[in-house]
């Protein structure tokens, strides 16, 4: 059974409707681009599947954790996959190494030593292992993403979700985050992406979702996708970067 | 007749200023006890305890603290239960004070960006832990001056409470023009002990705020 399991999922913002009945299967491992223009629902999609969003129908399950409403529901999704954001979202408050080991223990109820013990290897992870007590504001933008990325890594989670996350970053800052996602799709990692790097997107996914107006309009893998685009949508977006 | 000298006078109403201190302290710290469960009904997720708050809100803050003293010392009497002046100005004075304070703190809260709410969601917290360990923290920082600033207000909203007989500062007040026949005097000096009160906090509330905005660093 695929990890990620997405099954006629529709979601609407008043009279707009956003994702017109989204169908799309994520085997564990699978690292999946999602690309697509302004408005054409790629984010909404990935946001729906860790409940950022709520759905109006169909159905999405994230081994075997479902998604509703309730905060049980919630929990139990959340736990599995971890999102990473376009903003990085750090908590300001705090040093880069106790972001990572937050929610450890709040949630998980992880002791304090064990939390820092994970967390110093995520640091590591993500190449930041000396910055461990830096704050946020005292970060590079892409250093801020990849204390991110170490603090989504210390649930554990069974897969990540990447909101472009490069896309507020300084071009010279895009390729050490870049190279964090590459090395973790090379574990293992099932990822799911949101975004613009076109080149990463043909070097490292194994698969491609072009989206168009709320729905899946070609996928495919990237030699494919990319090669011969079958529509004049995905030829004209394509063509148009 | 007995003669009040100035000393006096003062001396006596210094006495009073304890109460009005007092009556400060616990309509502030009940009040910031209970405007925090305010604070958590108001921006929770719970439909029915949001409006709950708003409501409690509204009526406190669209009535006259006075109605509100009035009603807690005669109403409460009315229904059959003897409250004391004391327990009707501390009851009333914290109520005002936690609507007030909900409604500032909320302010607060909602400054602080929605990023925070969601990586954290996404991250598994619940609501309460989100407040705890994510959203308050930083809300803090922000609430500080604000809430500084507002217990000057509590402290003279403390002089309305003479008019049902608690003596404090201004009840003692009247009581000592009503024996002296010196009410510039006395009312002055009532006066003069209210600033010594509430200056200190002002300026405090205005030194906060600029420190906290100089150190625009988040720790």
């Amino acid at each position: 059974m695929s990890l990620i399991a997405i099954t006629e999922v529709r979601k609407r913002f008043g009279d707009n409707e956003v994702l017109k009945g989204i169908n799309l299967d994520v085997e564990a491992g699978e690292v999946v681009a999602i690309i697509g223009k302004s408005g054409s629902g790629k984010s909404t999609l990935l946001r729906c599947i860790n409940g950022l969003e709520t759905i109006d129908g169909g159905s999405i399950m994230v081994a075997g954790a479902h998604l509703a409403p309730d905060d049980a529901h919630l929990r139990a999704l959340r736990l599995k996959v971890g999102m990473i954001f376009q903003s990085f979202n750090l908590f300001p408050h705090l040093t880069a190494g106790r972001n990572v080991m937050l929610s450890p223990m709040v949630v998980k109820k992880v002791s304090a030593k064990e939390a820092e013990a994970e967390a110093r290897a995520r640091m590591e992870q993500v190449g930041l292992g000396h910055k461990f007590d830096a704050y946020p504001d005292e970060l590079s933008g892409g250093q801020q993403q990849r204390v991110a990325i170490a603090r989504a890594l210390a649930m554990q989670p069974l897969a990540l979700l990447c909101d472009e996350i490069t896309s507020a970053l300084d071009p010279e800052l895009v390729n050490e985050v870049l190279q964090v996602v590459g090395k973790l799709a090379g574990e293992g990692m099932t990822l799911m992406m949101v975004t613009h790097e076109m080149r990463f997107a043909r070097e490292v996914c194994d698969r491609v979702v072009f989206m168009h107006q709320g729905r899946v309009h070609e996928i495919g893998p990237p030699a494919e996708v990319f090669a011969n685009p079958k529509t004049p949508e995905l030829q004209q977006f394509l063509g148009m970067l | 007749m007995i003669q009040f000298s100035t000393w006096d006078i003062l001396r006596n109403l210094l006495f009073a200023a304890e109460w009005t201190i007092l009556l400060s302290l616990v309509a502030f710290v009940g009040g910031g006890a209970l405007g925090l469960i305010v604070l958590f009904a108001r921006t929770g997720r719970s439909t029915l305890l949001r409006r709950v708050s708003i409501l409690y809100i509204e009526l406190i803050q669209g009535t006259p603290l006075l109605m509100q003293l009035f009603l807690s010392f005669f109403g409460l009497a009315l229904m059959g239960f003897d409250v004391p002046p004391w327990f009707a100005a501390g009851l009333s004075l914290t109520l005002w004070t936690s609507a007030f304070l909900a409604e500032i703190w909320r302010g607060c809260v909602e400054a602080i960006p929605r990023g925070q709410w969601e990586a954290s969601s996404s991250l598994a917290m619940t609501y309460f832990e989100q407040m705890r360990h994510v959203v308050l923290p930083q809300a803090l920082r922000i609430a500080v001056p604000p809430t500084v600033g507002f217990s000057v207000q509590v402290v003279k909203g403390t002089a309305l409470t003479s008019i049902i007989g608690f003596v404090e500062l201004s009840k003692a007040a009247t009581m000592i023009t009503n024996a002296t026949f010196q009410p510039f005097l006395v009312y002055g000096l009532a006066a003069l002990v209210y600033f010594a009160l509430c200056w200190p906090l002002s300026k405090s509330s205005q030194i906060l705020e600029r420190k906290l905005n100089v150190a625009h660093r988040n720790h």
